[in-house]
């Protein structure tokens, strides 16, 4: 089946006045896909996820949001929905009548829009007739997700939404976004958050002042030229510990002055290296009880930005 | 679960998801639902409905009267002074506050909440949401408006019923009229209450979520109720958009004096009209994109204030040039002939109380001579140094009676006359009357000068 794009962009520019957000940014989004956005602060996520929601037009370039070119400001076409710089919502009124006001300034019924659904979806069932002036952070989220969910979108685009959220309500936005994707909506999100893109997101885009410096699925940074940290627990730290010195392309980080036998052992490697090593161990008879990253390919590409803009300032 | 949630989910074809522009009804209404659930408009509108009320009824149950308020004294005696007395209270304080918490706050809630990119998203066109938040905002308060007048009116008929009305050159009202008469002026108030809101709406505008935003009709309106009290020239102060808030008590002498009232409410409706289409100018351009840009800012305010002295300059222009108006307005020749129509009618209201021979205002032929206690000082403009004596004459009586007054008359035009003698005819004596003692109605009372000369002499 072939897949349909949800976004296509080609050489978008945005500036606010000297300042520029955007500079050639390409992006392309397929539906039923959860696409995550990362970069520091400043990078232009937010005027990226505003131009995708028709807040704004680009300066230049082209953009495709559910196969309609988006040429003027709020000529987004219709099923595209969210919210950037958090979501807005009434503090004088209920969940409930947030809901209700929202359906009908679309035109529903506010008995047959599904706004209980809606609530239950994300769990705010239990508080459907409170002021909404007392909630949290995370509560404030999940009523915007529910907000969102009320037009039934086709391209819900989210800014921070695991913001503020404890693990149970995280568990139900990613179940709800996880369940959105699967009916085929397209899902673009912002996030500082990698453990929530990496569980997630099945591509992501990372950005850096304004230019896309990766866009692809996650499991291709893992594949990337660069070098990771990944802990090793073995059933002979020793014996590990000295194939990983003698290995080609290892570097063992333990600190210096720590254990022989200490647990877990720590190597910085790429991938084939890394495979490299782990045949040896096997070879020689050591048992690999587990290897993961120290941190994942996603937040090591994100810090390793994080300390080229550094640098280069 | 899940399943329900997926089949709940299922797009019908040709639903609306979102996306098309939202009619212009639909957004107001979901502005008037935001409004409504404020805890402060819900408040307002209790107090609107409920505090006149209770306010006419309670100065009803006093011996002591507003009489420093237009139609105060005739508190007791007509049910219709009520609606008045709280409609020149409305016009200092509650019209003013009220365009503030409504108007002054519509655009720079959003600000405040952080929701103007949601709104964009849901409505998609800042036209419309522009027009919904003006619409919602002037229907909320036209509610307090029709509260204030609906429950004063309530609040002194039943306190003390649907009795004749003393108009303020001393004629008697018949309840039909002064009934038809404090409607008009509850909706000729409204053009100067569209002028605080249109104001309200441009500093809600431009200065985002500063409070000043708030606080712009209740500023422009005290610099106006300031510029009211100073010795301006007449064509200064009708020119100003607040004049039709005092000018309607030209509707309560006969004849009706309606070129000030119209020129005020002519003047509120220009700058109604110019200070919306200046908020729509600056709300339609914001960049709502920009990073903390609340559309505040040195541009916007030279924006929005100067095309509005602009107004003002040219609203004196015109009415110098129409109505010839120089000076204060109050002349020796006005004040006479006020005065010796209000004491006219006075008397003859006297009479009748006192049970004596009727007697017409034709037959009295009352005149007034007026000067300002010193030869030395010219007979014009405000102050509380006018002193006149009133002559008139009786029936079938030679001679003619005289009786003295000390007139305080502020630049607005109105007058408090307090009678000084003798104490038989203007001294201080309560008469019987049908609805029990009241003081002599030629003791003290108010009129009004009216400071064009835009009304044909009748």
């Amino acid at each position: 089946m072939e897949e349909t794009r949800a976004i296509r962009a080609r050489g978008i520019t945005k500036s606010f006045g000297d300042v520029v957000a955007l500079d050639g940014i390409d992006l392309e989004v397929t539906q039923g896909h959860i696409h995550g956005l990362v970069g520091p602060n400043g990078a232009g996520k937010t005027t990226l996820l505003g131009l995708l929601l028709g807040l704004a037009v680009a300066d230049s370039g082209r953009l495709e949001v559910l196969g309609a070119p988006v040429e003027r400001a709020l000529d987004a076409p219709d099923g595209v929905t969210g919210f950037v710089d958090g979501p807005a919502l009434y503090p004088s009124l209920t969940p409930r009548q947030n809901l209700a006001a929202l359906a009908a300034l679309r035109g529903h019924d506010a008995r047959t829009a599904g706004i209980d659904d809606v609530l239950a979806e994300v769990g705010l069932t239990d508080v459907a007739d409170d002021r909404t002036r007392g909630f949290s952070l995370g509560m404030r989220q999940r009523l915007g997700l529910a907000a969102a969910l009320l037009t039934r979108p086709r391209l819900l685009v989210l800014d921070e939404p695991s913001n503020g959220l404890d693990p149970a309500g995280k568990k139900h936005v990613h179940g709800v976004l996880g369940r959105l994707a699967a009916d085929g909506t397209a899902v673009v999100l912002s996030s500082h958050n990698m453990d929530d893109l990496e569980a997630l997101c099945s591509e992501v885009t990372i950005l850096a002042a304004g230019r896309v410096v990766f866009s692809g699925p996650l499991s291709k940074l893992a594949t990337e030229d660069r070098e990771l940290d990944y802990r090793l627990l073995t059933s002979d730290p020793r014996a590990a510990r000295r194939l990983a010195d003698d290995a080609p392309g290892i570097e063992v980080v333990d600190g210096a002055g720590a254990r022989q036998d200490a647990e877990p052992l720590v190597v910085r490697a790429l991938v084939p290296a890394l495979d490299h090593l782990v045949a040896r161990l096997v070879a020689r008879g050591v048992a690999l009880r587990e290897l993961t990253p120290v941190v994942s390919p996603l937040e090591a590409a994100f810090l390793a930005l994080t300390e080229q803009q550094e640098a280069g300032r | 679960m899940t399943a329900t949630l997926t089949r709940s989910r299922e797009r019908e074809p040709g639903q609306v998801t979102g996306g098309r522009r939202v009619p212009v009804a639909r957004a107001c209404r979901f502005e008037l639902v935001k409004l409504v659930s404020q805890w402060r408009i819900r408040l307002l509108v209790l107090a609107c409905w409920i505090a006149p009320a209770l306010f006419v009824v309670g100065v009803g149950q006093q011996s002591t009267l507003p009489v420093d308020t237009l139609f105060g004294r005739w508190m007791l005696a007509s049910g219709w002074a009520g609606p008045l007395v709280m409609l020149g209270f409305a016009g200092t304080w509650a019209l003013p506050l009220l365009t503030s918490v409504v108007a002054g706050d519509v655009f720079a809630s959003e600000d405040r909440l952080g929701t103007w990119r949601h709104l964009l998203v849901a409505v998609r066109s800042p036209r419309r949401i522009f027009v919904a938040k003006a619409v919602a905002s002037l229907t909320v308060l036209l509610l307090l408006v029709a509260g204030l007048a609906v429950s004063s009116t309530v609040g002194g008929l039943l306190a003390v019923g649907n009795r004749p009305l003393v108009g303020l050159d001393g004629h008697l009202l018949a309840p039909s009229d002064a009934a038809a008469s404090v409607l008009l002026a509850w909706v000729c108030v409204l053009a100067p209450t569209l002028a605080l809101a249109a104001l309200g709406f441009l500093g809600s505008v431009t200065l985002g979520r500063s409070p000043m935003g708030l606080l712009v009709p209740v500023l422009v309106s005290l610099a106006m109720a300031v510029a009211q009290m100073l010795p301006l020239p007449v064509a200064v102060r009708v020119a100003l958009p607040s004049y039709a808030l005092i000018s309607w008590n030209g509707l309560f002498t006969s004849p009706r004096q309606l070129g000030p009232l119209l020129i005020g409410i002519a003047v509120g409706l220009v700058w109604a009209v110019v200070a919306t289409a200046l908020a729509y100018a600056l709300f339609v351009r914001r960049d709502f994109t920009h990073p903390a840009h609340d559309g505040s800012g040195r541009r916007a305010i030279a924006v929005g204030v100067l095309p509005l002295v602009g107004v003002a300059a040219a609203s004196f222009a015109v009415v110098a040039a129409t109505t010839s108006a120089t000076g204060s307005g109050i002349e020796q020749d006005k004040v006479q002939r006020s005065l010796a129509t209000a004491f006219a009618h006075l008397y003859r209201m006297q009479t009748d109380q006192l049970h004596r021979p009727a007697v017409t205002e034709a037959q009295l032929k009352a005149t007034a001579s007026c000067g300002k206690g010193s030869t030395r000082v010219a007979a014009e403009g405000p102050g509380n140094d006018w002193r006149c004596v009133v002559t008139w004459h009786l029936p079938g009586v030679e001679a003619s009676g005289q009786a003295i007054y000390q007139l305080d008359v502020t630049p607005d035009g109105r007058f408090m006359a307090d009678g000084d003698g003798p104490k038989e005819v203007n001294g201080y004596f309560l008469v019987r009357t049908p609805e029990g003692d009241a003081p002599n109605p030629l003791w003290q009372f108010d009129g009004n000068v009216e400071l064009l000369d835009t009304t044909p002499k009748g």
